[in-house]
C-alpha cells in the first residue's frame, strides 16, 4: 500500500475527531481572542473594538494582582505538600507489611471521589457550628472555642489546601509507587552492601527512578492547581473578603457574574498564557530530568 | 536483604495505620453523617456515632415525589447518567478511528499532539464563546449541549489512551489479515477491535469518571432540573439553606458511589493508565 494513501486514510479517520475539536476548542479559543479586544457583554451587545484596553485594565487592577498571588500560593503549597506526602506514602507502601494490598487499594478512594463531593465533605467538616473539626479539636482540648475555618481570611486558604491535598496526594503516591516498584532489587541490595545509608540510598539509588514520573506528576498537578475552580467555588466561592479567590473564579465573576464578556476573555487569555509559560518551562525541565536520569 | 529491626517494623506499622486513618476518617464521617439523626449532628459535644442508624435520607433522596428534595436529586442523577453516557459514547466513537490512525500512521501524530496540548487550556478560556454558541443553538440547559461540550475534555484523553492501546497491538497481525484479503473494516472487526476491547473499556470508564466529576461547564451551561448534573445539584445543596447536614452528606455518598465502585473494580487498569497517560488531576 502506498504511503500517500496511508496518510490520506489516516487523515480521513482523524477527520471526525478534528472537526469536533475545532468546533468545541479551536473556534472558541479564537473567538475568545477576538472578544478580548472588545467591550462585548455576555448577552446583548456584540461590543466594539477597544484595542488592548481590557488587558491594560486587568493587568493594572489590584484584583488581578491579589488573585494571582492567592492562586500561586494555593498551587505552590498544595502541590508541594502533595508531592512530599505522596512520595512518603509511596515509600511506606513499598515496604512489606500485612494489609499492604488493602491500604494500596484504599488510596484510590480519594482520587475517585468527585471533586465536588470532596469539597462538600470538607465544607461540612469545617462547619463553624456543627463541624467535625471543631468538635474533635475542642474535645481534645486543642482549641477552646469553635472557629469559622472557612469564614476567616487567616485560615480559609489553608483549610482549602488541606482539602485539596487530601484528595490529590494519593494520586502522586500511586504514581511514585509504580516507579518505586521498577527499581531493581539487586541495585538497592548492592548499595546496601556498599554501606550506603538510607538517605544516600534514596538520593542516589531510588530518586533517579522516581524523578521522571514525579516530574510528570508535578507538571500536571501544578497546571491543575493553577486552573483551580471547583473546590474553591463549592467551599468558599472565593471568600471571605476574596481571600481565596483564584484566577479561574475571577474570570467567572468578570465574564458571567458581571457579564463583561470582553474583559473576562482578556483575563482568561492572561491565565492561559501564564499556564502555557509554566507548562513549557516545566516541559523543558522534564526533558532535562529524563536526560540526566537515563 | 536488609534485616528489619523490630523498631523499624513497629514504625512502619504505625505509619500504615496513620495513613489508613487519614484516608478513611473523612470518608467514614461522610457516611456516618448520612445515617445520623439530625439531632445527633447538631449536638454539642458532637455525637460521633448515631444511637440508631437512620437510612431514611437515602429513601428521601431517591424518591420521586414532586417538589421534594428527591425530585431534584433524581433528576440530576438522570442528567448525569445521560450526559456521561452520551459524551463517553461519542468520545469513544471519535477516539477509536483517530487513535488507530495516529498509531499506524505516525506522520499525522502532530495533530493529536495539538489536541492533547489543549489540556493546558483553562476551561475559562473557552467558556464565553461556548456559552454564546450554545445559546445561539438553543442548547443551553440541555443535556445534548453539555455532552457536546464534555468532548473538549473526554475526546483528547480517550484518543490518547486508544493510541497507546493500539500501539501495543502488533501491526503484523493486521497485515496478515489484509494479505488474506480482509478490508480495513473487516480487519478491525475480526482482529483489531477484539484485541483492543480492554483498552476501549478502560478508556470508556475513564471518560465516565471525567464526565461524572465535571462541574465548571455544568455550572455555567445548566440552570434547572432539565439539565443540571449531580455535581451542580450537590453544590447547590452545600451552598444553600439546607438545615439538615445529613441530607447533604447522603447526596455526597450517592454521587460518590459509582466512581468509587468503578475505581475499586478497576484499580489495576486505572493505576497503569494513570502512570502511563498521567492525565486527570
Amino acid at each position: 500500500m502506498s504511503g500517500t494513501w496511508m496518510t490520506t486514510r489516516a487523515w480521513l479517520l482523524m477527520l471526525p475527531l478534528l472537526v469536533i475539536m475545532v468546533a468545541v476548542i479551536g473556534w472558541p479559543l479564537v473567538d475568545t481572542v477576538r472578544l478580548s479586544f472588545t467591550d462585548a457583554q455576555l448577552v446583548g451587545t456584540a461590543g466594539n473594538y477597544v484595542g488592548f484596553d481590557n488587558y491594560a485594565n486587568m493587568l493594572t487592577s489590584s484584583n488581578f494582582t491579589r488573585t494571582l498571588v492567592t492562586t500561586t500560593w494555593f498551587a505552590v503549597i498544595s502541590v508541594a505538600a502533595e508531592m512530599v506526602i505522596g512520595v512518603l506514602a509511596a515509600l511506606l507502601l513499598n515496604q512489606e507489611f500485612r494489609g499492604r494490598a488493602v491500604l494500596r487499594g484504599l488510596m484510590i478512594l480519594p482520587w475517585a471521589l468527585p471533586t465536588v463531593v470532596n469539597a462538600t465533605l470538607w465544607r461540612l467538616i469545617y462547619n463553624p457550628e456543627y463541624g467535625a473539626l471543631n468538635a474533635a479539636l475542642t474535645q481534645l482540648h486543642i482549641i477552646d472555642d469553635y472557629r469559622s475555618w472557612l469564614g476567616e481570611p487567616g485560615t480559609a486558604l489553608a483549610a482549602l489546601i488541606v482539602a485539596d491535598c487530601w484528595k490529590n496526594f494519593p494520586l502522586v503516591a500511586l504514581i511514585a509507587l509504580a516507579a518505586l516498584q521498577a527499581v531493581p532489587r539487586d541495585i538497592t541490595a548492592a548499595a546496601l552492601v556498599d554501606g550506603a545509608g538510607p538517605f544516600a540510598r534514596f538520593r542516589f539509588v531510588i530518586l533517579p527512578y522516581l524523578a521522571g514520573p514525579l516530574m510528570v506528576a508535578l507538571v500536571l498537578r501544578t497546571i491543575e492547581a493553577f486552573k483551580v475552580f471547583d473546590i474553591i467555588w463549592v467551599m468558599t466561592r472565593g471568600g471571605p473578603a476574596n481571600s481565596t479567590r483564584s484566577l479561574s473564579i475571577l474570570v467567572y465573576q468578570e465574564a458571567f457574574s458581571f457579564q463583561r464578556a470582553g474583559s473576562g476573555a482578556s483575563l482568561a487569555l492572561i491565565v492561559t498564557l501564564l499556564v502555557t509559560v509554566l507548562a513549557v518551562a516545566y516541559a523543558t525541565l522534564v526533558r532535562k530530568t529524563a536526560g540526566s536520569a537515563a | 536483604m536488609e534485616r528489619k529491626s523490630p523498631v523499624f517494623t513497629a514504625f512502619i506499622h504505625i505509619c500504615a495505620i496513620l495513613l489508613a486513618v487519614v484516608i478513611l476518617a473523612p470518608l467514614a464521617w461522610l457516611f456516618v453523617m448520612s445515617i445520623s439523626p439530625a439531632a445527633d449532628l447538631a449536638a454539642k459535644p458532637l455525637r460521633w456515632w448515631p444511637q440508631a442508624a437512620d437510612f431514611s435520607r437515602y429513601a428521601q433522596l431517591l424518591s420521586r415525589a414532586e417538589n421534594s428534595a428527591g425530585a431534584a436529586f433524581t433528576a440530576s442523577l438522570r442528567n448525569s447518567l445521560e450526559v456521561a453516557g452520551m459524551a463517553t459514547l461519542a468520545a469513544i466513537l471519535l477516539a477509536v478511528p483517530g487513535g488507530w490512525a495516529v498509531s499506524r500512521t505516525p506522520s499525522v501524530g502532530w495533530s493529536l499532539s495539538m489536541v492533547i496540548a489543549t489540556y493546558m487550556l483553562p476551561p475559562v478560556a473557552l467558556s464565553v464563546p461556548l456559552y454564546m454558541g450554545l445559546s445561539y443553538l438553543g442548547l443551553l440547559n440541555n443535556v445534548f449541549g453539555l455532552a457536546l461540550i464534555y468532548l473538549t475534555i473526554l475526546a483528547p484523553f480517550t484518543t490518547w489512551l486508544m493510541k497507546s492501546g493500539f500501539d501495543s497491538i502488533p501491526r503484523e497481525i493486521e497485515a496478515a489479515a489484509m494479505i488474506d484479503g480482509a478490508g480495513l473494516l473487516q480487519t478491525w472487526r475480526i482482529i483489531t477491535l477484539p484485541l483492543a476491547a480492554p483498552v476501549v473499556a478502560t478508556s470508556a470508564l475513564f471518560a465516565v469518571l471525567l464526565a461524572w466529576d465535571e462541574f465548571f461547564y455544568a455550572l455555567l451551561f445548566t440552570s434547572d432540573q432539565r439539565a443540571k448534573t449531580l455535581t451542580v445539584a450537590i453544590a447547590d445543596l452545600a451552598g444553600g439553606r439546607v438545615s439538615d447536614y445529613g441530607l447533604i452528606a447522603t447526596a455526597g455518598v450517592l454521587a460518590a458511589l459509582p466512581p468509587v465502585l468503578i475505581g475499586l473494580a478497576m484499580q489495576r487498569a486505572l493505576i497503569s493508565g494513570l502512570t502511563s497517560g498521567g492525565v486527570k488531576g
